[in-house]
């Protein structure tokens, strides 16, 4: 893993770039993040996959944590590889949940630099009704490895990736109602029947 | 069974005559040779279903069927078949999920009468250890079980064992139909237009026609 | 599968889209596959999962962490071991324990026991699925006699509950080594009298001999890790690059295939039951005495012979019993090779006794990804025999 004086030379190279994208780096049990701004998480991306140097081409996992009570509440975990040099470099974006009476997340397109990928518009348009869900980019073009996995995040979360080419439930019925592994969703089943709560349950 | 030993009180003291006896007669005192032999045939020749959900399934029909060490062939159920029309016995072999249970459901209406439904594992029995919104707790909440066996996975052994029981099942139970083994009037299908339309008029008919029949 | 012939335009054809739905005999679990089909041709194929989803990462929340562990095995059902050293080595890290060199050992041997034992079962059902029947038979015969270790070492065939945080449960008993020996130094030859059947037969060689190629970027950009990866020439393995367990210390090499075709595969797993066998026997030679589980209290329990005299031991069970170990907040993310590729455990902790998060990278889940690319422009038959070397696991699919 790059080390932690490693991290920061990292911070330094994608600050002249894109300013203000990462907001904050953590060594943690010896493993390295970076917490990057939603809205120019494909930049960063791109970056880290790029640049001579960098070569973290490989994304091994694409996945979501739900930091209830904390806010920002969501966070977008992208676990890249780089497999030449064998490290991992974990990226989070966090994302606020904009049903929460909070404001809406962040990244028009003002603040993007212009890449191809995410100045078309989305595929999928988010879904309708009175519910707001937190929304980044959709890193496919990048990793095209994030297909199912995003769709998995969106699945059970109910983070919208913008760009996506078929954002739909992947592991529920399409017909579910909820965003199950929330930490505010109730884990469901029924009681457990014993002789004596069998008149109320059996 | 209280029922039951009341009317062989009154048989036994001759208070039973007419209709009641004929009745008695006919449902308690013998089952005709050839509904013996059939039934043997059916326990001792029961078609499985190739249909394996989870962890169970590796245990069996896998390990049942494929494996030389247990074997189910001895019991005459080694032909296990892939289409739900041609096989007796569904065995549910690992979790149902809810995005799984309707079609576990279509597959038990596919096959056809007599049939059997042996839930294997704990959580098919009555959702394991997954207590939570995605695990249908219990396959009894949407289809009839003849037989349960616990276990996390069950032993080979111990799935032996529960289907030599379903074989003493089907071998003294004289009535093959599962609604009547279950009682289950009122679970017919019909061509739904969708989850809560109402029948037809003549699927109505056909469906109280049933009914009656069953309860008669 | 450049140009298939079309005849001379006279027949009218149509694209027809199929169902090989959840329940179908040569679909390795509950996966169902909507298939477009001109002719015998796929030309598009969209794989429908989430008939076995469990929620076991949304229960595992609810649980102390060593509640977890049965939980979180039940995800590959085929490889429990790999699940339990995932997430107890994910929580090791985040404890920041350090466990025993035997243990270390122990864990490995079952871990490349377990390995051997998914390919068992991956070969007994590819090759029913490719018609060469008796290949369950006998592959079934050798997976009996690994659970008969399992069974001798943790009471259980499957889903044995062997790993603890910190260790591994319970010592192997007399007898096992001796019994393991024996399989170790049979194994070899029943590998070689698999190939024999299989390696050289007309049918098999023409069903996998140049299907379902995908071509080694494509697999590394759809994130496809494991024997599907080594097959198409990329050397690379978990074990090799990531230091853990006692693999450093273990001399075994990776089969690495040329063209990337299903006899690729093949080989590839076939010649790595060979190396885990190799392994096995390396580490029970190398086994050294000592604890099997790590010695502190306050996350492993104490040995039941002390606790009628020591106070202290009393008081640490109760505790780890009733509530559980605390783990302070952080997050990690720990990835080990299974059978199938790389299965990494991401473990969000935030200070209780219960995991906040805990989510499984599944290798089948990414793996499936590249199935598209296997099916597309070949034949429904290839499109089997490609399932069938895949090796999905619907299980680690869905959790």
């Amino acid at each position: 893993m790059p080390d932690a004086p490693g991290l920061e030379l990292i911070r330094g190279e994608v600050e002249q770039d894109h300013p203000g994208a990462i907001l904050d780096t953590g060594f943690d049990r010896d493993q390295p993040a970076l917490v990057v701004d939603p809205a120019q998480i494909l930049a960063v991306l791109a970056w880290l996959r790029d640049a001579p140097g960098q070569g973290y081409r490989f994304l091994s996992s694409l996945h979501a944590a739900d930091y209830l009570p904390a806010e920002p509440r969501f966070g977008v975990h992208y676990e890249l590889l780089n497999r030449d040099r064998v490290e991992r470099l974990r990226v989070k974006a966090m994302l606020r949940d904009p049903s929460a009476a909070g404001p809406v997340v962040g990244g028009g397109g003002a603040l993007r630099a212009g890449h191809g990928p995410s100045s078309t518009p989305p595929t999928a348009a988010p879904p309708t009704g009175e519910e707001q869900l937190p929304e980044i980019d959709s890193c496919v073009e990048l990793f095209p490895t994030a297909e199912f996995q995003e769709r998995e995040v969106f699945d059970f979360f109910g983070i919208f990736f913008r760009g996506h080419p078929d954002l739909t439930r992947i592991l529920l019925p399409e017909d579910y109602v909820g965003w199950p592994q929330r930490r505010d969703f109730p884990i469901g089943g029924e009681p457990v029947t014993f002789t004596y709560n069998e008149r109320t349950y059996g | 069974m209280r029922e039951r030993g009341l009317r062989a009180r009154d048989m036994l003291r001759g208070d039973l005559e007419g209709e009641e006896l004929e009745r008695y007669v006919e449902e308690r005192v013998v089952m005709t040779n050839f509904d013996k032999l059939l039934n043997w045939g059916r326990a001792n020749s029961c078609f499985p279903l190739t249909f394996g959900l989870a962890c169970c399934a590796i245990e069996a029909p896998i390990a049942l069927v494929g494996s030389p060490r247990y074997d189910l062939a001895r019991f005459g159920a080694e032909a296990l078949r892939a289409s739900p029309r041609q096989a007796d016995l569904i065995i549910l072999s690992g979790r149902v999920s809810i995005k799984m249970a309707p079609v576990v459901r279509r597959l038990y209406d596919q096959m056809l009468e007599p049939k059997w439904a042996i839930s294997m594992g704990a959580c098919s029995s009555s959702g394991g250890m997954f207590s939570n919104y995605a695990v249908v707790q219990g396959a009894d909440k949407f289809m009839p079980i003849d037989l349960h066996i616990p276990g996390c996975p069950p032993r080979p052994e111990a799935v032996l064992y529960g289907f030599t029981k379903l074989q003493r099942k089907i071998m003294g139970n004289p009535d093959q139909g599962w609604r009547q083994r279950y009682n289950a009037a009122g679970t017919e299908e019909w061509a739904r237009g969708g989850p809560r339309s109402e029948p037809s008029p003549e699927a109505a008919e056909a469906y109280e026609a049933a009914r009656e029949l069953i309860r008669a | 599968m450049a140009e298939l012939a079309m005849t001379d335009g006279t027949l009218d054809t149509e694209v027809m889209t199929i169902n090989i739905g959840p329940h179908h005999p040569a679909t390795h679990g509950v996966l169902r596959l909507v298939v477009d089909l001109e002719g015998e041709v796929v030309r598009d194929l969209k794989p429908v999962i989430g008939y076995v989803h469990t929620g076991i990462e949304k229960s595992c929340e609810d649980k102390s962490y060593w509640k977890v562990i049965p939980f979180v095995e039940r995800m590959d059902y085929v490889s429990y071991f790999f699940q339990m050293e995932a997430f107890c080595g994910a929580v090791e890290r985040l404890i920041d324990l350090e466990i025993p060199p035997r243990a270390k050992y122990l864990r490995t041997i079952f871990l490349e026991l377990n390995r051997i034992h998914s390919h068992l079962v991956w070969l007994g059902t590819t090759a029913l699925d490719l018609g060469a029947v008796s290949m369950l038979w006998y592959c079934f015969r050798e997976r009996d006699r690994i659970l008969d270790l399992f069974e001798m070492a943790t009471g259980q065939r499957m889903h044995t509950r062997y790993f603890q945080v910190g260790g591994v449960i319970e010592d192997i008993p007399r007898g096992f080594e001796a019994k393991l020996r024996q399989f170790v130094a049979e194994m070899p030859v029943r590998v070689g009298q698999y190939q024999a059947l299989l390696d050289r037969n007309e049918v098999f060689l023409s069903r996998t001999k140049g299907t379902g190629i995908v071509p080694r970027e494509r697999l590394l950009e759809l994130g496809v890790t494991g024997p599907l990866l080594r097959a198409a020439g990329e050397p690379w393995d978990l074990r090799k690059a990531f230091d853990y367990l006692v693999y450093p210390e273990m001399d075994f090499k990776i089969p690495v295939g040329t063209v990337g075709d299903n006899y690729d595969r093949y080989r590839v797993r076939v010649a790595e039951m060979v190396e885990s066998t190799r392994i096995v026997e390396q580490a029970l030679d190398a086994l050294p005495e000592g604890p099997f589980i790590a010695d502190d209290r306050k996350y492993v329990l104490p040995p039941r012979s002390e606790l009628p005299t020591s106070m202290e031991s009393l008081i640490h069970h109760f505790k780890l019993v009733t509530e559980g170990y605390r783990v302070e907040a952080g997050e990690v993310y720990y990835a080990i090779e299974s059978p199938r590729g790389e299965l990494g455990c991401f473990v969000l902790a935030d200070g209780s006794a219960k995991p906040a998060r805990v989510h499984f990278r599944d290798p089948s889940f990414v793996n499936l990804q590249a199935f598209k690319n296997m099916s597309v422009g070949g034949y429904v038959a290839d499109m089997i025999a490609s399932l069938g070397m895949l090796d999905p696991i619907l299980g680690g699919v869905d959790r």
